[in-house]
């Protein structure tokens, strides 16, 4: 797929991506909860009919889907947590202060950049923090518009021009229009619960624990005839494509994960584009960025995917390969800056000959 | 059978109907929205140049006709009554603003020649405001424009054009530029109109 130059273009193809992507998330990850019921459904309902059949009483089919059930519930739970706490706990732990009353000129453009872009996207404008870093970087949290925050590091205020700033607030704001917070949360706590799940029944298999109760734990134990034996292939198959699943899923769902973050990268710069009408100036400030010699030491990892660029790899000149790509929280600097330039209908200089796959 | 049929395309139309109306309603509301953040950028402007002229008056005495083409030119917008969009108010609008627009850059542009009153961060802190004010109106603009077109387009758009006339959906009219002088200034980008 050839990325069109049309900046509205663009948007429409990374929104279109995207879903895409959410939806097959939310497809697998309900698959390996309810798989479980379906299967178990099928099994019991076909012991029930050869039971009849043999002139026994019938066994419980089981009916309640308790297992996905529960699965949602505990995904619910933690995508409060998270919704509740995660964005407080992302600005402190960069030990960020927050600019209530700009006292510095630098501080004072800064506020104005920011309001202007509010002004721009049409969001309320969010609370602004300055994370004392001298790498240029900046992030945003909040899950919804109203009660996002905006932090932006010491070193990006003091190496950027005020076009650049603009362009890399304008960036954030993209985020916070889009409601990409709120998605990354929610997607990484899925993540999460996956990766906990996985873990905890291969440590139960290894110790040759029990595989689960075989009494109906739904609480729905209506007796009825399972209609019509499914054949037992059937079962098998899905069983088999289940354990398979788990087996894939920590990693099928980090990878999507990521694909997702760096579809709402590219679709953020071109909101940028759109607010500013003026790519060039982003295209510049992510040189920039990625440029820059200094350390970042103040915003954790586990925060990266919230950045304008990853604080921990921003250095370009360091080839990590494919799978570090694929794997990668924002999109190649190469790349986003060549789109950036296409946008702006300047020549592409540096060009990394990356094709979207 | 006939019947259902009949009941089925009559709650497709239906269900078409709602989610045009619908569209067309947020649409205008946002578009109303963003006319009134111009007037909320304009008024603010139209507050901050006494404060501007007041600090460069005593350093500038000579240079009278540029501030008061400034008082005079913002007097005028601040009685250029701005209501919802209508065609006639969007070109008084425009008009009294341009000139205003015009007269301050003239100001700043005369202020560049002073370098004794640069050097006061007064004047430095108050020429960040005034272009970031500038800024805000462009980006205010864009948005209202931005939105406006999007309102239209889906006004003519299948199938929300079969409902638009019945949603009391019009067309409004975009800000332009009605100076032909502003559209000649060279170093505005064609097509990407924020900053002016």
């Amino acid at each position: 797929m050839q990325a069109s130059a049309d900046l509205f273009g663009q948007q429409e193809a990374n929104r279109r991506a995207s879903r895409r992507l959410v939806a097959g998330f939310i497809i697998f990850v309900a698959w390996l909860g309810f798989g479980a019921d379906i299967i178990w459904y099928y099994a019991s309902s076909r012991e029930a009919a050869a039971r009849v059949v043999e002139g026994l009483s019938p066994n419980v089919v089981h009916h309640f889907p308790g297992l996905g059930i529960l699965l949602l519930a505990v995904a619910l739970i933690i995508i409060w947590w998270a919704f509740a706490f995660g964005p407080a706990q992302i600005i402190s732990s960069t030990g960020a202060r927050e600019i209530t009353a700009p006292a510095t000129p630098a501080e004072h453009q800064l506020v104005n950049v920011v309001d202007e872009m509010s002004i721009a996207s049409g969001v309320p404008r969010p609370r602004i923090w300055i994370i004392p870093d001298d790498a240029p970087n900046a992030l945003t949290t909040g899950t919804d518009a109203a009660s996002a925050q905006l932090a932006v590091t010491q070193g990006l205020l003091e190496s950027s021009s005020r076009d650049e700033l603009q362009a890399v607030i304008a960036h954030e704001m993209g985020h916070i229009s889009n409601l990409d917070v709120r998605l990354m949360t929610l997607l990484t706590a899925l993540v999460g619960l996956v990766a906990f799940v996985h873990g905890a029944a291969f440590r139960v298999m290894r110790f040759g624990g029990g595989s689960g109760g075989s009494s109906g734990r739904g609480g729905s134990s209506s007796r009825s005839r399972g209609g019509g034996g499914a054949g037992g292939v059937l079962v098998i198959v899905l069983a088999v494509v289940w354990v398979i699943s788990w087996l894939i899923a920590p990693l099928v769902t980090r990878f999507v994960v990521m694909r997702v973050g760096r579809s709402r990268e590219f679709l953020a710069d071109a909101m940028s584009a759109q607010y500013t009408r003026n790519p060039g100036a982003l295209a510049d400030a992510l040189e920039k960025i990625s440029n820059s010699t200094a350390k970042p030491d103040a915003i954790p990892i586990s925060s990266a995917q919230l950045c304008i660029m990853d604080p921990s790899s921003s250095d370009r000149s360091e080839r990590k390969g494919r799978w570090a790509d694929l794997m990668a929280t924002h999109p190649p600097v190469g790349e986003r800056v060549a789109r950036l330039r296409q946008m702006a209908y300047q020549p592409v200089e540096r060009l990394n000959p990356t094709p979207d796959p | 059978m006939a019947f259902i049929i009949f009941i089925a395309v009559l709650l497709v139309i239906a269900f078409l109907f709602v989610g045009a109306y619908n569209k067309l309603v947020s649409l205008k509301a946002q578009v109303e929205n963003a006319w009134k953040q111009i007037d909320v950028q304009l008024k603010r402007r139209h507050d901050l140049i006494p404060n501007l002229v007041n600090t460069v008056r005593g350093a500038m005495g000579f240079e009278r006709e540029t501030l008061e083409a400034v008082v005079e030119a913002r007097n005028r917008a601040v009685a250029v009554v701005s209501g919802t969009p209508s065609p006639s108010g969007v070109a008084a609008t425009a008009a009294a603003e341009t000139q205003l627009t015009g007269a301050l850059s003239r100001l700043m542009a005369v202020v560049e020649a002073y370098p004794d009153l640069k050097a006061t961060g007064n004047v430095a802190q108050l020429q960040e405001e005034l272009s970031s004010t500038e800024n805000k109106i462009a980006f205010a603009r864009q948005l209202y424009n931005d939105t406006a077109t999007r309102y239209n387009a889906t006004q003519r758009m299948f199938p929300t054009v079969l409902f638009a006339g019945m949603a009391g959906a019009a067309p409004v009219p975009l800000w332009e530029i009605s100076d032909n002088a502003e559209r000649s200034v060279p170093n505005m980008d064609l097509g990407f109109g924020a900053r002016s």
